[in-house]
């Protein structure tokens, strides 16, 4: 279990006020100046010792991301940081914690990140819904701002640096680096080609990385505690810490702060006082947010919950934000739940998921209750299996994985709807 | 050069060059729906996938994936036909089954790419999607439940015609097309997203249920509607022109044409001249009486004109028809010949300096550009396309004349042509920097008499250099060109032909002239449609429109084109030149020839370069000076009043009379309901 002296988001409870003068006495905004005093590249280099991955779901190395951003600008198109804090995945609440009682934390990261990887400015894309959140955003860049510590040789470091904050309009879809980068400049949230990627053309066809806000906000305290510190939670491959979001059919629902590959049952009987009804009582598990594949409780119980650990389990961490779901549960009708959000917020613009999302949400509807063939259970998997890796952006794979996990694990359940059906029908029809 | 392989094919395919082109280059078929070579990539419809080594184990969309060096691209694999059979049937599943009454069908991409890479059986059992139809004015009707969003007529409104008329709203499944508010697109080159739309979404509204394409005969044509010789497809049934399309010429039109020269062709049955007339008594209080053309042409023989005949070119005349009637005053010993039918008289003694000397491709490469007096876009729709991928480039434009809407940036320096002689040093300094400097002459730069002007500026900033000439005339009438590479040109204009009051006048389709100044002469108006020309005429002899006839046109930048036959004219009317051959025996003069072959030949004799199809035409250096006014003034005026009623076709074309009243008169109109 993570000691408390090694947590970085020591106010995710907001026991303490958000403002710059409690940040301070956190720890945040302690000689900025001197965690960037060296070289970009030196920065980049600590961060990739660091193992840190991306926390926003796919898990790239942050580090490696950050070296992909030009080292000068040939032409003179500056870089920019896009900060993406439109968090929706349902499941998933980290973001809101973190911008809620510790915006500095994310303020101060942008300034070491937008230094490292030689950015103008920052972008933060908030989620339209969050309005309280970005209130406390805004008041706590306008805090940095008075304070001089972003802006105008920010810190006094020599550097200029903004950060802005830009409100989103509750589109999902705007979640994916490259719509957010076309809603950040005016247009309909839609996920661009790539290549060109936003390293080499993004926002206002400048060099842009766009990163979670988890991970531009475990920085400064990474550059201060040093790479090896850490690196020293967590398996190998899966290094650091991780807020944790457990939700669901736990006593103790939370966000917490813990070591990567800690071990679901630790992670639950540790923080959520143990599953509701006892781990016999446990379902199934959505490990890191609605777009990755559940994993029955048997399997779940003594998985790491790390990227690589879930991998295995054909799931993935995803945000990590976890959806508990005992015996209680419809287990059909809450995929289905989950398929109608998807077909709601595909962005139409490639056919296979613009098509394909609600297809598998009028199938997935009909299953619940039964209504359909056997044969529309294998139908349903190849359509998942039609849209996954055929779309723009992972908004189509997240539709599909999801039904595939539900496939996979609870195929019986649900041809026992469908026989269940059909005998009341024959019955009726007698 | 990337060397990439294609199914076991080793291929070299230039840089820049996408899988999908490098598989083109290899000679296979990709299906596809939202790709087209002229607009931006959006990869969105998914049709094109193959598979690709080294890359993701899943299928990439070829459009959008540059080729590079090594690649083992696969079209044969049973992942690329698992690939496009699974986008084919989420293309089809809210795509409804109304194709027996679409009128797509027989030339729709989702039917012919369906047979060849679809499944042939739906597993979709749920309810099928319906859209509401949008409004999108008088020519493009709308079905959208039948829309697949590929968005190439989004992209076509915004990249090439430069407006911000069609978009998408909402999002997912229930994603629609539409123009913004529903209010009618109004570009002048709109009718083009009916080209390029796939399915049956948007169509032709004229030519709504009207007939199935295997129906048709399709014949080559140019158009007629404005000078820059669009080449069109005239798509015909029986003796009705039922449509006209663009076809691909890189060099002129690419692949685009306006919305008049595709869809005044609807006037061609409307107000058409199928009889003889003579006007008795002679004279303006005279009607119009049916006869025959035997009296026709024994009246105009008792004028017995000698060599006191003149005629005069309308705007859409072939080449053809003025070397006729050029033979035909020449063998009666008159030179009395004139096209530029409102009384201009610019200098014309050397075609370089009238002529559109950079090409239409050619203007895209220009990066400084001065247009005096000329509506682009109502005068030559095309050639502004040209000017907006110029601008796109970077080119900075500049105009003289009224305010218009340009779809590029561009600053009006004035509309008064004296600004010519003290152009600001905003201009001045782009046309010394510029590498590429030019200058478009229009209509009403013409008018106001800035030719001589514009010559001098062409010098003055050395615009004609090693490999660019930048002096370019823009014209508004197809047969211009043509009309004075045949000598139809006095040095006073019309003026002249007045001064020498000729017994006999022969109005060719010249329905633009002032015929009050002809009073005293024997007006034989020969042409096809009831307009002003003919309500002036004391002679009528119905002849042929550009569908009926084949014909040799010059557009404005010297391009010899020729146009077949494509319908026969309508009752009584002849081809032009039959009529003139008729006239000449009725006149007893020998024209020298005695069919249309003959007459070609004659012609070529007369003036070689029309022979040469389909090349610019050299007309040589341009000339240090021409005539006129080189410090003129004036305000310049604007010569097209109504872009969709400029000729006598498109005056009778319903449709473009429907253009006018909604699209340009619109909002006069509904004030004046109000």
């Amino acid at each position: 279990m993570l000691e408390d002296k090694d947590r970085i988001f020591t106010n995710v409870y907001g026991f303490q006020p958000w403002n710059l003068d409690a940040a301070r006495k956190r720890g945040d905004w302690d000689n900025t100046k001197d965690l960037i005093a060296k070289p970009q590249d030196d920065i980049i280099e600590e961060i990739k010792a660091s193992g840190l991955r991306g926390r926003g779901g796919a898990g790239f190395p942050t580090g490696m991301k950050w070296s992909f951003m030009p080292k000068e600008s040939k032409d003179g198109r500056p870089s920019f940081l896009v900060i993406n804090a439109d968090e929706s995945e349902p499941g998933s609440c980290k973001d809101r914690e973190i911008i809620r009682h510790d915006p500095h934390k994310l303020i101060e990261g942008a300034l070491c990140a937008g230094y490292a990887m030689r950015a103008r400015a920052a972008y933060i894309y908030i989620r339209g819904e969050y309005i309280r959140e970005a209130e406390t955003l805004q008041a706590a860049i306008d805090e940095a701002y008075d304070a001089g510590l972003i802006g105008k040789n920010a810190s006094g470091t020599g550097y200029d640096f903004d950060v802005f904050m830009h409100r989103g309009a509750g589109a999902y879809i705007c979640g994916e680096e490259t719509a957010m980068i076309e809603s950040l400049e005016g247009k309909k949230g839609q996920p661009r080609l790539k290549p060109p990627f936003p390293a080499g053309a993004g926002l206002y066809g400048c060099p842009t990385t766009v990163n979670n806000v988890e991970s531009i906000a475990v920085v400064p305290t990474i550059l201060r505690r040093g790479a090896s510190w850490f690196s020293s939670f967590g398996r190998e491959g899966n290094k650091g810490t991780k807020l944790f979001q457990i939700s669901g059919h736990v006593n103790n629902p939370c966000v917490v702060e813990e070591a990567m590959s800690i071990t679901f049952e630790e992670l639950i009987e540790k923080h959520c006082g143990g599953i509701r009804g006892g781990w016999d009582n446990l379902l199934a598990v959505i490990p890191g947010g609605s777009s990755v594949p559940l994993v029955p409780a048997e399997q779940i119980r003594h998985a790491h919950m790390d990227f690589d650990g879930l991998k295995e389990l054909g799931s993935g961490l995803g945000t990590a934000g976890v959806i508990v779901m005992d015996k209680s549960t419809d287990i059909v009708r809450a995929i289905s739940r989950l398929s109608y959000f998807y077909k709601h917020e595909s962005c139409g613009q490639c056919t296979p998921c613009r098509e394909g999302t609600g297809w598998m949400w009028r199938v997935m509807t009909r299953l619940e209750t039964g209504d359909a063939e056997l044969e529309e259970i294998d139908m349903l998997y190849q359509v998942t299996k039609q849209v996954e890796g055929h779309t723009i952006c992972a908004l189509g794979d997240a539709a599909a994985w999801p039904i595939q996990g539900l496939l996979k694990h609870f195929r019986p359940e649900i041809e026992r709807r469908i026989a269940e059906r059909a005998g009341s029908m024959q019955v009726a029809a007698e | 050069m990337p060397k990439v392989t294609v199914d076991g094919q080793e291929i070299e395919v230039p840089a820049g060059a996408t899988v999908l082109q490098a598989c083109e280059l290899a000679g296979k078929e990709i299906p596809r729906f939202c790709y087209h070579e002229r607009l931006s990539i959006a990869g969105n419809c998914r049709m094109c996938l193959v598979e690709v080594k080294p890359g993701p184990p899943k299928p990439q969309a070829s459009c959008a994936l540059p080729a590079t060096e090594g690649q083992e691209i696969r079209t044969d694999s049973e992942m690329v036909k698992t690939a496009r059979e699974g986008v084919m049937e989420f293309l089809l599943i809210n795509h409804p089954l109304d194709c027996p009454i679409c009128d797509q069908g027989g030339e729709c991409d989702l039917q012919d790419q369906s047979v060849a890479y679809g499944r042939g059986a739906s597993r979709y059992h749920e309810n099928k999607r319906a859209v509401t139809s949008k409004n999108m004015g008088p020519l493009i009707k709308t079905i959208m439940t039948r829309c697949i969003h590929c968005t190439r007529c989004v992209r076509f409104s915004e990249e090439i015609a430069g407006v911000d008329e069609i978009g998408a709203l909402y999002r997912g499944e229930d994603m629609q097309i539409t123009t913004y508010l529903e209010q009618a697109a109004k570009h002048e080159l709109s009718a083009n997203v009916i080209d390029l739309c796939p399915v049956g979404a948007l169509t032709s509204r004229p030519y709504a249920y009207e007939a199935r394409p295997w129906e048709l005969k399709k014949t080559l044509g140019i158009d007629v509607s404005d000078a820059v010789g669009s080449n069109i497809r005239i798509d015909s049934r029986g003796r009705e022109v039922l449509r006209v399309l663009p076809r691909i010429n890189d060099d002129v039109n690419e692949e685009w044409i306006s919305d008049k020269a595709r869809y005044q062709v609807d006037g061609l049955t409307r107000r058409r001249l199928d009889k003889v007339w003579i006007r008795k008594p002679k004279g303006p209080k005279g009607k119009l009486v049916q006869a025959s053309w035997e009296e026709a042409f024994k009246k105009i023989a008792a004028a017995k004109p000698g060599k006191s005949i003149a005629a005069v070119a309308g705007d859409m005349l072939d080449c053809e028809t003025m070397f006729a009637a050029k033979a035909l005053l020449k063998a009666s010993g008159s030179s009395l010949i004139e096209s530029r039918q409102t009384g201009m008289d610019y200098d014309v003694s050397n075609l370089a300096a009238v002529n559109f000397n950079s090409g239409f491709s050619g203007i895209e490469e220009a990066d400084a550009i001065l247009i005096v007096g000329s509506n682009v876009r109502w005068e030559a729709p095309l050639v502004n396309v040209r000017l907006r991928k110029a601008a796109k480039r970077g080119a900075k434009v500049f105009i003289v004349g009224p305010e218009w809407e340009p779809t590029y940036p561009a600053t009006f320096i004035g509309q008064d042509v004296s600004v010519l002689s003290k152009l600001p040093a905003e201009v001045t300094d782009a046309l010394k920097a510029a590498e590429k400097p030019a200058i478009i002459l229009g209509g009403g730069g013409f008018a106001a008499g800035a030719h001589a002007a514009s010559v001098k500026i062409a010098h003055d900033f050395n615009m004609v250099r090693d490999g660019w000439n930048g002096f370019n005339a823009l014209h508004m009438a197809a047969a211009r060109m043509g009309a004075l590479m045949l000598g139809f040109a006095q040095d006073g204009g019309i003026a002249d032909i007045v001064k020498a009051k000729p017994k006999v006048l022969l109005a060719l389709g010249a329905d633009e002239v002032d015929f009050t100044r002809f009073e005293d002469s024997l007006k034989v108006y020969i042409g096809h449609h009831g307009d002003k020309g003919a309500h002036a005429a004391d002679i009528i002899l119905p002849a042929s429109a550009f569908t009926e006839k084949p014909g040799t046109y010059v557009n404005t930048e010297g391009r010899v084109q020729r146009g077949d036959k494509a319908v026969f004219a309508p009752g009584d009317a002849r081809e032009d030149w039959t009529i003139l051959r008729a006239l000449a025996d009725a006149l007893g003069v020998n024209v020298g020839f005695d069919s249309f072959h003959e007459l070609r030949d004659a012609m070529y004799a007369d003036a070689p370069a029309l022979a040469i199809e389909g090349e610019v035409t050299d007309y040589g250096a341009l000339a240090k000076s021409v005539k006129g006014n080189a410090a003129p003034k004036g305000t310049i005026p604007a010569p097209i009043k109504d872009f969709y009623l400029t000729n006598p076709i498109a005056r009778a074309s319903a449709v473009m009379q429907q253009c006018s009243n909604e699209l340009l008169l619109g909002e006069t109109l509904a004030e004046a309901a109000e």
